[in-house]
């Protein structure tokens, strides 16, 4: 199987950040910015309690068809009791979910149009890799010879020709995962719910079977819903990411967005590495802010950002590898310039992470790419370095 | 530490063994005695087992037995599957430690009060004491052993497959039959063996409950013995304890093989890109 993404619409609506002003030629697949796209599953007002329990706390969300959904979150977040929800394993204590405008409550799981893809793969033991997956067809009455050639285009697909008449025992964890993923794609579902889909596998394993997993979404057409902690996971293969936490949606992006434009410092460290500086808007400069920040040690002229009033307490998202190191000041070190000192290196090849310890104590992450061979006076340990960014790298958070 | 076999070792292993399995020895080697005596060596023979299958009480009473045996297990499978999957599964309903409390209770419960409290019954409602009182009362006390065995195994059973199965379209009541059931079948068959040994080998509960006619094969041996023991009774046993001691090595030689190839398989699919 290819292991590289199709250019379609949709993996360049993967990678386009949100206002970068550049023109696309390439039409931009977003149906949800889209008013007359109507949304494939809403999810409307929806809260569960278990006992006094809040697992999912009044979410609502839009999933709109062909999409590559995540729900990403720390363990307990309430993201997979919002996808057994979806799958119909769960009935909403309130609210409601409609999928393609229908009421899904009261309709049990085998009776929805909708199927689900286990973490434990939960293949039946007793039954070999065709009868599982030919197992929910069966259950439709669909004719036999129908059966054999569906189920003989999934096993294709998902590359088990070989494998057609083993039990699962005899599997690998990939070649279970497999089976699982063909067994919940043979009936096409309108929509195909995976939970922790590769957390079974190792790291290899795991960044092939992704590209394969996009693959598979664009073949068929299936809206894809996945629950994951993994964030990286959820970045390469998602067209929107809702990052939860607490039952509660934190943000709803897609992977550029969130990691260029987090909303709170919550999604600024779950996406990716960032340094966070605390400070109060002190003055407004057209579009930016100017931010004063002890712990900086300097004013911070901030990206586009909306208006705050004076004196309000911020935090500025800064990611590492946006910050330039240097040795020489900048001609001005009053604004966005921090000052410190070397207290740690790390040289991965391609890049070198710096730790820099600033006047204020605070330590600062910088990553630089290694375009060039070691220059002859490196940064080392200890010595006393600037750290300069454009202000459209620093993001104004609220909380 | 020493490994291997010190004297005492040995020792302890032979009496222990000993213990074990004399009286049984005995009795394999006096039903092959010549002479009627069963404590007087007459050389060796095979004549009492002949004679057994003569002896038309003796047989009659080991097919009462069997049948008794085979209905009584096969209903207490049934009964107590459900049992079992009520306490693995309907979590906390009201009354649940009441039910379980009675499920275990007979398995506890002194024979002869059971014994005794069927007979009451049975005489209450004036059923005629037989064959299917015995059974009743068979049902009775092993349905418990199949629930217990039942529910040890729903407690390790992945309910992700069921839920999987539901997910693909499968109503509940077919994914019981078509998932749950092949899943713990080696449970649910354990536990008819485990009912089909502890009816055969009972005495004091059949001998409460049965009637004329329906004189089970312990009840029997149990009257020949007090008369005195015939070479008849020996041979008998043997072969009970023949079968008993073939099933349990064919049934543990099997599952050890399947293991084995188990473990196998898998090794080699885990050893596979």
């Amino acid at each position: 199987m290819k292991t590289s993404a199709k250019t379609s619409a949709k993996t360049s609506a993967k990678t386009a950040a949100k206002s970068t002003g550049a023109t696309h030629t390439r039409q931009r697949w977003e149906p949800w910015n889209d008013p007359n796209q109507r949304p494939h599953v809403e999810i409307s007002r929806v809260t569960k309690r278990f006992g006094d329990f809040v697992a999912v706390d009044d979410i609502s969300l839009n999933i709109y068809q062909r999409e590559f959904f995540s729900l990403l979150g720390p363990s307990g977040c309430g993201k997979t009791t919002l996808l057994r929800m979806l799958a119909g394993f769960e009935m909403p204590s309130q609210g409601q979910i409609l999928l393609e405008g229908e009421d899904m409550s009261g309709v049990p799981p085998y009776q929805r149009p909708v199927n689900m893809m286990f973490q434990s793969y939960a293949l039946f033991p007793h039954m070999n890799v065709e009868k599982n997956i030919a197992f929910g067809l069966r259950q439709d009455g669909v004719p036999k010879p129908e059966i054999e050639r569906r189920v003989a285009e999934v096993i294709e697909m998902v590359q088990l020709n070989a494998f057609a008449r083993r039990k699962p025992h005899q599997l690998s964890g990939g070649q279970r995962q497999r089976v699982a993923l063909a067994r919940s794609l043979v009936k096409k579902p309108k929509m195909l719910l995976l939970d922790e889909p590769l957390g079974a596998l190792d790291k290899n394993l795991r960044t092939q079977t992704q590209f394969e997993l996009m693959n598979i979404q664009e073949e068929t057409g299936i809206t894809f819903v996945i629950v994951t902690h993994d964030q990286e996971e959820a970045m390469t293969v998602s067209s929107r990411i809702a990052v939860m936490d607490h039952g509660k949606i934190v943000q709803v992006s897609t992977p550029a967005e969130l990691y260029e434009y987090p909303n709170s410092r919550y999604v600024a460290e779950f996406i990716g590495e960032v340094n966070t500086l605390e400070g109060r808007v002190a003055a407004r400069e057209g579009d930016h802010l100017l931010v004063q920040s002890q712990e900086a040690g300097c004013t911070i002229k901030t990206g586009p950002s909306a208006d705050e009033p004076a004196g309000r307490q911020v935090w500025i998202a800064l990611r590492p590898e946006k910050v330039q190191i240097a040795l020489e000041p900048p001609p001005d070190t009053t604004t966005n310039c921090l000052s410190g000192e070397v207290w740690d290196i790390g040289y991965l090849g391609n890049l070198s992470i710096y730790h820099v310890k600033l006047d204020s104590g605070k330590m600062v992450t910088a990553t630089q790419a290694n375009r060039t061979r070691l220059i002859e006076r490196p940064i080392t340990w200890e010595d006393r370095v600037y750290l300069t960014w454009p202000p459209d790298a620093a993001v104004v958070l609220l909380s | 530490m020493k490994q291997g076999a010190s004297w005492f070792n040995i020792a302890s292993l032979v009496v222990g063994f000993l213990f074990l399995y004399l009286p049984i020895a005995l009795l394999v080697i006096y039903s092959f005695n010549e002479s009627r005596l069963v404590t007087v060596w007459a050389g060796f023979s095979t004549k009492w087992y002949g004679e057994m299958w003569n002896n038309e009480g003796l047989m009659n009473s080991a097919w009462v037995t069997l049948k008794v045996a085979v209905v009584a297990s096969t209903f207490a499978t049934f009964l107590g599957t459900l049992a079992g999957l009520i306490m693995a599964r309907f979590g906390g309903f009201r009354g649940r430690t009441l039910f379980s409390g009675m499920i275990y209770a007979p398995l506890v419960m002194p024979e002869v009060i059971t014994g005794l409290s069927l007979l009451l019954m049975f005489v209450a409602i004036s059923l005629d004491r037989g064959f299917v009182t015995v059974t009743i009362a068979h049902i009775t006390f092993s349905m418990c052993y199949v629930a217990v065995v039942v529910q040890s195994r729903l407690v390790s059973f992945d309910r992700s497959i069921e839920e999987a199965a539901m997910d693909l379209g499968c109503p509940p009541g077919r994914t019981f039959l078509q998932i749950t059931l092949p899943v713990i079948a080696p449970a649910v068959v354990a536990g008819w063996l485990l009912s089909f040994t502890l009816s055969l080998d009972d005495l004091v509960i059949a001998s409460f409950t049965t009637g004329p006619g329906a004189t089970t094969l312990p009840m029997k041996i149990y009257s020949q013995v007090r008369l005195g023991v015939t070479p008849e009774i020996n041979a008998v046993c043997t072969i009970l304890v023949g079968l008993v001691a073939a099933g349990v090595l064919v049934a543990s030689l099997v599952t050890r093989r399947q293991e084995l190839r188990r473990e196998m398989e898998e090794r080699a699919a885990q050893a596979a890109p």
